[in-house]
C-alpha cells in the first residue's frame, strides 16, 4: 500500500464524516439555532444585568412571560397551520377589556369576567378563521386589517370607560389570586401557560385534530386531497388563538387590575418575532410549541433586558426587528438548503482495496469462466413481472415472485402462464422462503419481515431489532430487509443489507462502500429480532447449509461469502469462505447436489475497483455529477454460480448475450429446473440444468417430503 | 354564472369611481361648504402625501410584493435629516447621509425579498420596525423634529401655485412620470410581467431579482419625498406616525382602487381612483366630525370589505399558489 492509500484510508475510515449527515437528518436539529440562541440570549442578560436571575426578578417577568407566551401558543398552533395572525394583540387588549368591564364596572364575578374574556377571544377568532378559513382570504393582511379594527375599538372603549374602572371599588379574592400569588416559585399565570402548552402539545403530536393542523400546514393541497376539510382546520386555528389571546388578556387584566392603551400593544409583532425566533416555520407545518416557548423566553429576555440596561424608546422596536428579519431569513433558507446540504454530506465514501480476483472471462480457463447457458432459459411471465427479486416454488410446483408494485404474484404450474396477486403487502417483497407449516415469509424492502399464510393472510413478524448506543441514525428500524432462511428450529434469519440508506437507494451504498449489514434472527417463539452480525458490506443472501448446522450468506459490495455457525464448537462465529470473486454475489439458495447456488447481481469492474481506493473522487462524484454519470458496480453482466460446502467453485453460467438475464439476483432448483429473477428484469428464466435431481425440490430438502 | 360574469367585467376600478363620484354629488349636496373650492383644494391636499405614498406601494405590489415600511422610512429618514440639520451638520452632507440610509434600506428589503426569498411582508414588517426603532433609539432625541427656521423645507411648504399647495403639483407631476414609467419603459412593463407569473418571467429572461431591488428602492425614495412635503406642510415631523394608521390607508388607497394584491394588475389610474374616494370619505368625515378614533374603525371596516372584494375578485388559485404565500 502507497503511502497515498494509506493515508486515504486513515482519513476516510477513521474519521467519522458520515456522522455528519447522519445528525443532519434529525429534526431534532430545527431546534438546535434557537436553542442557542435561547442560551446565549439567557446568558449575556444574566451576566450584563446584576440580579437578572434573583428571584423577586424573574417572579415579575415570569408573570409577563405567562401571559406572552400563551399567546405565542396560540400564534404557533395558527402558524401550524400555514397562517398567522396579526390581530392577537388586539384580541389580547380587547379580552383584557373585557374582563374589566365586567368585573369593575358591571361589578359582576370574576367568573363571568372570564367568561366575557373566553367569548371575546373566541368571537373575535371565529371572524378571522371565517375570513381567511372559509373565504380564503390572505391571513397576513386579513389578520392586520381586524388589528386595527380591534385595537380602533379598543381605544375607543379605554377613553370612554377609564374612568369609571378607576372609581371602581370592586374587588375579588380570586382576582387577586390570579394576579399575584405564587405556588413552589411560579405565579398562576405561568402555570396556567406551562398546562396550556403541555395540553396543546399533546393535541399537536397525538391527537387527530392536531395532526389535521399539521397536515394542512404542511401541504395544504395533499391535505385537501387526503380528505381533510382544510378550511374548518384552518378555522379552528385562529378560534384556538383567539381563545389563547384571551386567556392572557384575561390574565393581565387580573395583574394590573384595569386596562390602558397600552395593554398589548406591539403584542402582535413580539408574538411573531418569538415564533418565528423559536424555529416555527413561516408557512406552516414545522415546528412546536416548545420551540414558541423558547422562541417567548428569547423575545421577553431581549425586550426586558434593554428595558433594564435603560435603552431609551424604540429600542425593543430596533431589536424585533432585527431579530425578526435575522430568523425569517435564516428559517427560510435553512428550509430551502437543508435538503441541498444534506445530499452534499450524507454520502460519506470509505477506503477499500479490493482483493486480485480470478477472471470470469468465458474461456478464461477459471472456475468462474461464465459461458452462455442462462440465454437458452425460457421465460415466464414476460412483460408482465416487475421486478421478481426472488422466485420460490411450493410443494405443488407452484411459482411466487415479489414485484415492485408491493405484491407478491402467484404463477400456476405446470406451465406458469396463469397468475394472480398471492398477497399484496406493499414495500418491494425481496427475499423468500417457505417455513414448515408452508407459511411465505419475505423480507421486504423498506419494511421488514412479514409472514404470508397459505390462507393469503399478511402478518408482520418484525420491521425493528434492538437499537444499539453508539448509533446516530436510528439502527433499530429495518431499511432495507434482504433475504431470509429458516432453521430447522423455526427461526428465522435475515438479513438487513445496510443502516444508512433506503432500499432503493442501494447504489449509493454501494458508492459509501461503508460496512453495516447486518446478520439478524428472529424468533417466531417469542417473537423478538436480535441482531447477530453487524459491519459487512451490503449482507444479501442467506442459505442454510444442507445440514442445518450452519448458514451461508453474502456480502455484495467485498464480493464476499461467510458461513456463520448455528452450533458446534464454532457456534456464534463466522468464517469467510469465499473471497475475491468476480462478481458482486446476491441470494445463494441450496442446489440438489448438495451444493448451492449463488446468484451474482453484477461483476467487479478494475475502474470500481479502482474507484474504493479513491473515497475522495468517489465523494466529488455524488456532489458534482448528475446520477446518470456516477459510476458505480457493473450491472448489466451476472451469472449463477455454484459452489460446495467447502466454499469451492463448482461452475458458473451466465447470459453473455445480455438479452434475458443481464442481472441476476436469485434463482431457485426446482425438479430439475433452475429458476431464475432479477431485481430489474421483466421476468422469470426457467432454465434445464443437465444432470440434476428431477424429483429434488426446495421444500422437501427443508422440511421433508411431503407429510 | 352569466351575472357573476358581467360583476367581474364591471371592474372594481369603474365601481369605486363610480362610488366616489356617487359620494361626492352626495356630500357637495349635504354637507354645507363641502363643494368650497378652499375645500376642494384641501381635499386633494389631505390625499396628496397618501396618493404618492400610494404609488409607491401600488409599483411594489403590482410586482406582487408589498412594502410595510414605507411610513417608518417616510417618517424616520426625515427625522434624521431635520435632527442633523438641527445639530449643525451641512445641508447637503445631512442629505446625502439620509439619500444613503434611504438607498440602504431599499437594498436591504430588495436583497432579502429578491434574493433570500423571504416573504416581502416580514421583510418589510422587520425592517421597518427596525427603522423605526434605530432612528429613534439611536438618532434622534424626541418623537417630534422640528423644521429649522428658514429651511428649504420650510419654504416648500409655503409655496403656492395659482393658490394650490406645492404637494399637490408633486403629487401630479410624480402621478404622470409614474404612469409613464408603467406604461411606456422596457423596466415598467417588466413589473408587470414579474407580478404577474413570476417564474414564466424569470423563464423569458426578464431580470426579476434585481427589478425586485430596484421596485423596493423606488418605493424607499418615493417615502422620503413624501416625508419632506409633510415635514413642509407641519414645519415638523412627529415619528410616532409609524404607530398611527397611515400605513394601513396607504394599503387602502391601493387595494381599494384596484390594484390586486397577488399582483400584475392596476396603474396610476387606480391610485388616483383609490385615493380620491379615500380624500372624500376622509374629509366628508372630518365635516361631519367624526373623531379620529371612529374614523379608524369606519377605514379598518372599508378596507376590510376591500381586501373581502379584493380576494373574491381576484380569488386565490389553490393549485398554483405558493405554499407558505400568507
Amino acid at each position: 500500500m502507497t503511502f497515498r492509500e494509506r493515508l486515504q484510508s486513515w482519513r476516510y475510515n477513521l474519521v467519522p464524516d458520515h456522522l455528519v449527515g447522519e445528525i443532519l437528518t434529525k429534526r431534532w436539529t430545527d431546534n438546535a439555532i434557537p436553542f442557542l440562541a435561547l442560551v446565549v440570549t439567557l446568558a449575556t442578560f444574566g451576566s450584563i444585568i446584576p440580579g437578572f436571575f434573583k428571584l423577586s426578578s424573574l417572579q415579575e417577568s415570569t408573570r409577563q412571560l405567562g401571559e406572552f407566551s400563551m399567546v405565542v401558543t396560540g400564534m404557533t398552533v395558527v402558524m401550524l397551520g400555514g397562517g398567522i395572525d396579526l390581530s392577537v394583540g388586539s384580541i389580547f387588549a380587547l379580552s383584557c377589556f373585557s374582563a374589566v368591564y365586567v368585573f369593575f364596572i358591571l361589578e359582576q364575578s370574576i367568573w363571568l369576567a372570564l367568561a366575557a374574556s373566553l367569548a371575546t377571544g373566541l368571537v373575535f377568532g371565529a371572524i378571522n378563521g371565517y375570513l381567511v378559513g372559509y373565504l380564503r382570504l390572505r391571513a397576513f393582511l386579513t389578520t392586520l386589517v381586524t388589528f386595527i379594527f380591534g385595537r380602533a375599538l379598543f381605544d375607543i372603549l379605554v377613553i370612554t370607560y377609564a374612568a369609571d374602572v378607576q372609581l371602581s371599588t370592586a374587588t375579588s379574592d380570586v382576582l387577586d389570586f390570579i394576579g399575584d400569588s405564587a405556588f413552589w416559585g411560579l405565579s398562576v399565570s405561568v402555570w396556567l401557560a406551562i398546562i396550556l402548552a403541555i395540553v396543546t402539545h399533546i393535541a399537536l403530536t397525538r391527537s387527530r385534530p392536531g395532526w389535521h393542523v399539521l397536515a394542512v400546514g404542511g401541504s395544504r393541497r395533499s391535505a385537501h386531497n387526503a380528505g381533510i376539510r382544510v378550511r374548518r382546520t384552518v378555522f379552528m386555528t385562529y378560534v384556538f388563538s383567539g381563545f389563547c389571546a384571551s386567556i392572557g388578556g384575561f390574565l393581565i387584566a387580573c395583574r394590573l387590575s384595569g386596562a390602558g392603551p397600552g395593554t398589548g400593544l406591539n403584542l402582535e409583532i413580539m408574538a411573531l418575532t418569538a415564533a418565528v425566533v423559536g424555529g416555527v416555520s413561516l408557512g406552516g407545518g414545522r415546528g412546536s410549541v416548545i420551540k414558541g416557548l423558547m422562541g417567548a423566553i428569547i423575545v421577553l429576555t431581549m425586550t426586558n433586558g434593554l428595558i433594564r440596561l435603560g435603552y431609551g424608546t424604540g429600542t425593543n422596536q430596533m431589536v424585533l426587528g432585527i431579530m425578526l428579519a435575522v430568523a425569517v431569513t435564516i428559517d427560510i433558507r435553512w428550509l430551502k438548503n437543508r435538503h441541498k446540504v444534506l445530499n452534499e454530506v450524507y454520502v460519506a465514501p470509505v477506503y477499500l482495496k479490493m482483493g486480485e480476483t480470478q477472471s470470469a472471462v468465458p474461456g478464461s480457463g477459471t472456475p468462474y469462466a461464465l459461458d452462455n447457458r442462462l440465454s437458452s432459459a425460457d421465460h415466464i411471465g414476460l412483460g408482465e413481472l416487475e421486478g421478481p427479486e426472488d422466485v420460490i416454488l411450493d410443494r405443488d410446483d407452484n411459482l411466487y415472485c415479489g414485484t415492485r408494485h408491493g405484491e407478491i404474484v402467484r404463477f400456476f404450474a405446470p406451465d406458469y402462464v396463469r397468475s394472480e396477486v398471492f398477497a399484496h403487502i406493499g414495500g418491494f417483497p425481496l427475499g423468500l422462503a417457505f417455513d414448515k407449516s408452508g407459511n411465505l415469509i419475505s423480507c421486504v424492502g423498506a419494511m421488514g419481515l412479514y409472514s404470508v399464510s397459505p390462507e393469503r393472510e399478511v402478518k408482520r413478524l418484525s420491521a425493528e431489532t434492538s437499537r444499539s448506543w453508539t448509533s446516530i441514525v436510528d439502527d433499530a428500524r429495518l431499511r432495507d430487509p434482504n433475504d431470509c432462511d429458516i432453521a430447522p428450529d423455526g427461526r428465522i434469519y435475515f438479513t438487513d443489507s445496510t443502516k444508512r440508506y433506503d432500499a432503493h437507494d442501494w447504489a449509493l451504498d454501494s458508492i459509501e462502500n461503508r460496512a453495516t449489514g447486518r446478520l439478524l434472527v428472529y424468533d417466531p417463539r417469542d417473537g423478538s429480532t436480535r441482531t447477530l452480525l453487524d459491519g459487512y458490506r451490503y449482507t444479501n443472501g442467506v442459505c442454510m447449509a444442507h445440514d442445518g448446522k450452519s448458514l451461508f450468506f453474502a456480502e455484495s459490495w467485498a464480493c464476499r461469502v461467510h458461513r456463520y455457525w448455528l452450533e458446534g464448537p464454532k457456534a456464534g462465529t463466522a468464517e469467510c469462505v469465499i473471497r475475491d470473486m468476480p462478481g458482486y454475489p446476491d441470494n445463494i439458495n441450496r442446489a440438489s447436489d448438495g451444493n448451492y447456488w449463488m446468484a451474482w447481481l453484477g461483476m467487479r469492474t478494475p475502474s470500481f475497483d479502482l474507484s474504493l481506493r479513491h473515497p475522495d473522487m468517489r465523494k466529488r462524484m455524488t456532489r458534482r455529477l448528475p446520477q446518470d454519470e456516477w459510476l458505480f458496480p457493473n450491472i448489466n453482466t451476472g451469472g449463477v454460480v455454484k459452489f460446495n460446502e467447502k466454499g469451492g467453485i463448482v461452475e458458473a453460467m451466465g447470459d453473455l448475450t445480455g438479452g434475458a438475464h443481464p442481472m441476476v439476483t436469485s434463482m431457485r432448483e426446482h425438479k430439475g429446473y433452475l429458476f431464475v429473477g432479477g431485481i430489474l428484469n421483466n421476468r422469470i428464466g426457467r432454465y434445464k440444468i443437465r444432470g440434476a435431481d428431477p424429483n429434488w425440490t426446495s421444500p422437501a430438502s427443508y422440511w421433508g417430503a411431503q407429510p | 354564472m352569466a351575472g357573476w360574469l358581467n360583476f367581474r367585467s364591471l371592474n372594481q376600478e369603474g365601481i369605486v369611481f363610480a362610488i366616489a363620484v356617487v359620494l361626492f354629488v352626495a356630500a357637495a349636496i349635504g354637507l354645507p361648504g363641502f363643494i368650497d373650492p378652499n375645500n376642494l383644494v384641501a381635499i386633494v391636499r389631505s390625499v396628496s402625501v397618501l396618493g404618492i405614498l400610494a404609488l409607491g406601494m401600488a409599483v411594489v405590489i403590482i410586482g406582487r410584493g408589498i412594502d410595510l415600511s414605507a411610513v417608518a422610512i417616510m417618517a424616520m429618514s426625515v427625522a434624521w435629516y431635520l435632527q442633523l440639520l438641527n445639530t449643525g451638520t451641512p445641508d447637503g452632507l445631512a442629505f446625502a447621509y439620509v439619500l444613503a440610509g434611504v438607498l440602504a434600506i431599499g437594498l436591504l428589503n430588495g436583497f432579502l425579498v429578491a434574493y433570500a426569498d423571504v416573504p416581502a411582508i416580514f421583510v418589510t414588517l422587520a425592517t421597518g420596525s427596525f427603522v423605526f426603532g434605530y432612528v429613534r433609539s439611536q438618532l434622534i432625541t424626541q418623537d417630534a423634529v422640528p423644521v429649522p427656521q428658514g429651511h428649504w423645507v420650510e419654504l416648500l411648504g409655503g409655496l403656492r401655485f395659482l393658490d394650490v399647495p406645492i404637494e399637490v403639483f408633486v403629487f401630479a407631476g410624480l402621478a404622470f412620470l409614474f404612469f409613464l414609467f408603467l406604461r411606456y419603459t422596457k423596466w415598467g412593463r417588466y413589473i408587470y410581467f414579474a407580478g404577474d407569473n413570476p417564474v414564466a418571467a424569470r423563464n423569458i429572461g426578464i431580470p426579476v431579482r434585481p427589478m425586485l431591488v430596484l421596485r423596493y428602492v423606488l418605493s424607499a425614495f418615493v417615502a422620503l419625498i413624501a416625508g419632506l412635503l409633510t415635514a413642509a406642510s407641519l414645519h415638523s415631523i412627529n415619528t410616532r406616525v409609524v404607530n398611527s394608521t397611515l400605513l394601513y390607508d396607504i394599503v387602502l388607497v391601493a387595494v381599494i382602487g384596484g390594484i390586486g394584491l397577488s399582483g400584475g394588475r392596476g396603474g396610476v389610474r387606480n391610485v388616483l381612483v383609490g385615493a380620491a374616494l379615500i380624500g372624500i370619505l376622509l374629509n366628508a368625515m372630518t365635516i361631519i366630525d367624526i373623531p379620529l378614533l371612529y374614523q379608524n374603525l369606519i377605514k379598518a371596516a372599508i378596507l376590510l370589505g376591500a381586501i373581502i372584494v379584493d380576494g373574491i375578485i381576484n380569488p386565490r388559485d389553490e393549485q398554483t399558489a405558493q405554499q407558505g404565500d400568507i
